[in-house]
């Protein structure tokens, strides 16, 4: 059961088009995988290897605008940008590895969280090449119908899924949590922190990058602002993972459905739309307080809590 | 140079001072946190907003001038930041998680409070506190009648530098002279130690953040009448706070100020050089450059002269 679950659903899913969903729900649909997506690539880093990054909407922004620009100067198709992404990503985050990976802990955090605005204040001024705040419009949508938009992230949360899985299941994967556990233990013991760090970020920025390719051609619309966002990216990854689960494969799945959900919610809730931040912000903190290890991550205590509950 | 562009720079340097004064005391209440709790305060900007709209409420209904503000927004502030960490942060410092940053995604989760429950009240709208001083200013002609150049220090800007000045020679005296300051610092410097001392450390820890969050909300009163404000202001403060941080030694007073200033005047010469846009960029690159040159903060280069090592 346990080896066949990722594939059952992702049959599961797979198959979820086929209902005739209207299209609110499959667009609901393609916000959560593409959050998952971004949650899992967030969790290899900071769930992991115990790198806690402010600042994926730099990779996201950047995978964006990788699609972005390419449209808007040559003309090809968004969609190329999937592979050149992959390259211009990875260049990017062994640049901010260079700079950040010398910091440790919370250094880290700000450090990365630093790098997310100096890039959205460099789109926002080279006008040339990213124009600016008027941002990049794709003027010619591959699809109207959103069933193959949903397939295409679908097929990528799938691939991403595997790779997690894959990596931390390898010897890189203990590596990663020897790193997280007690990075000073972990150099005495001859692994080269930094290289595996490097190695880490790298990848989950060129995940969180594919999603940033993906958005562009789905909204068709990026301008610094969105992409580059602190809170509504860089913040919401983070409690994706919080919420879903630290350092679990299902952890960031299950907390993209629920905070996508959730922001529809109080969003359509009259004069309550407003105070989403609140809640999110109150949903952070009590979660940080009472589940630190997210729903999927303390699933046994939660079960004890219910269990308790129905003995009294 | 030409004369102009002499006075151009002059002026520019010294309105970076102005403004890196200011800086400075957003920077001490920061590095007072990181010092004595080792956390980062990610919420310190959004603290400073809560100054800020505290000043604006009592200008707005009252008519109380923004500098005299400091005397109900300090203590309200520091009551703030003292219910914030006894009943937040406290517990989360004690609960076992994966991750060991849990308290600086804490203070982001404050934050967001903070801003998004400010917008709620106040809307988004940009709000000033039209103070008839505001566009007031010196002149060096009007003393040095013969001077080749023409400098102007606006009144607002020098009256709030002159009250950060003061506050941070409050805030000298009462670490280095009191008994609670002294503890504070014990506290900083060995926790463990401290303790043994029958210093009470958790009290410390208490009475430090709500120490720096009234600090940055007083510097929120002396920003508020030359600046604007709306609730997503607090961010670029809180990143502004970290940059001064690193840049002058986590944890040490004096390297906030000098950092403070450094910040101020680089920000400035950006934003005359290259553009107001680019300020923001020019603060990174401070940043940046620290990290990777003086990773121990700009302190680190005296102390280091001064053991001749």
């Amino acid at each position: 059961m346990k080896k066949t679950l990722p594939l059952f659903i992702a049959g599961i899913l797979a198959l979820l088009p086929l209902i005739g969903l209207s299209s609110y729900w499959m667009h609901i649909l393609i916000l959560v995988l593409m959050w998952s997506v971004i949650g899992m690539a967030w969790n290899l880093l900071g769930g992991y290897c115990g790198q806690v990054s402010f600042g994926h909407a730099a990779f996201f922004g950047v995978g964006a605008y990788t699609a972005g620009i390419l449209y808007n100067k040559t003309g090809v198709s968004a969609w190329w940008g999937m592979p050149l992404s992959v390259i211009v990503v990875a260049l990017f985050a062994l640049l901010i590895g260079y700079i950040c990976l010398r910091l440790k802990g919370p250094f880290f955090a700000l450090g990365t969280l630093a790098m997310g605005v100096i890039l959205r204040v460099t789109a926002e001024n080279l006008t040339t090449i990213t124009e600016g705040d008027l941002g990049i419009m794709i003027r010619e949508r591959t699809w109207i119908d959103k069933t193959w938009y949903f397939y295409i992230i679908l097929l990528i949360a799938i691939v991403s899924f595997f790779i997690v899985k894959k990596v931390i299941e390898s010897k890189l994967g203990y590596y990663f949590v020897a790193i997280r556990e007690d990075q000073d233990a972990a150099e005495s013991l001859g692994i080269n922190t930094t290289f595996y760090k490097t190695i880490a970020l790298t990848l989950s920025a060129v995940l969180t990058g594919l999603a940033g390719v993906f958005y562009t051609n789905y909204m068709g619309y990026i301008d610094p602002k969105i992409v580059f966002a602190l809170h509504d990216i860089s913040i919401v990854t983070i409690m994706v993972v919080m919420v879903g689960g630290v350092a679990t494969y299902w952890g960031p799945l299950v907390g993209a459905i629920i905070m996508v959900f959730l922001a529809e919610i109080i969003r359509s809730i009259p004069k309550l739309g407003a105070a989403h931040h609140t809640f999110f912000g109150v949903l952070l903190i009590v979660i940080i307080i009472y589940l630190p290890n997210g729903i999927t991550g303390d699933l046994p205590k939660l079960k004890r809590l219910f269990g308790k509950g129905k003995a009294a | 140079m030409t004369a102009p562009q002499v006075e151009v720079l002059l002026q520019t340097i010294l309105s970076g001072l102005l403004l890196g004064g200011l800086y400075a005391l957003i920077g001490i209440g920061m590095t007072l946190i990181m010092g004595v709790m080792k956390i980062i305060n990610l919420a310190h900007g959004e603290l400073m907003m809560v100054g800020m709209y505290i000043a604006y409420v009592l200008f707005s209904v009252f008519h109380i001038d923004p500098y005299l503000s400091i005397f109900i927004a300090a203590p309200a502030l520091f009551l703030l930041g003292i219910l914030l960490q006894k009943y937040l942060i406290n517990p989360v410092l004690k609960v076992d998680a994966i991750i060991p940053e849990n308290q600086v995604i804490l203070t982001v989760g404050i934050g967001m409070v903070l801003s998004n429950i400010a917008t709620i009240i106040f809307s988004s709208d940009y709000k000033t506190t039209p103070v008839d001083y505001a566009t007031k200013a010196w002149y060096l002609s009007d003393i040095w009648k013969a001077s080749p150049i023409e400098l102007s220090l606006s009144l607002p800007w020098s009256v709030s530098f002159s009250f950060a000045l003061m506050i941070t020679g409050a805030l000298w005296f009462f670490l280095t002279k009191t008994d609670m300051g002294k503890s504070i610092r014990a506290t900083a410097q060995d926790k463990d130690a401290a303790l043994l001392m029958g210093v009470n450390v958790e009290r410390m820890r208490v009475v430090t953040f709500g120490l720096g969050s009234a600090l940055v909300g007083s510097a929120g009163c002396l920003f508020i009448p030359i600046y604007y404000l709306y609730p997503d202001l607090g961010g670029q403060f809180t990143l502004t706070a970290f940059v001064i941080t690193i840049l002058g030694g986590l944890g040490s007073t004096v390297g906030a100020i000098v950092g403070g200033l450094i910040l101020g005047v680089f920000e400035s010469l950006t934003s005359t050089y290259a553009g107001m846009g680019w300020a923001p960029v020019g603060r990174f690159v401070i940043f940046l450059a620290a990290l990777i040159f003086v990773p121990q903060g700009i302190m680190s280069l005296f102390t280091r002269k001064r053991f001749g090592k």
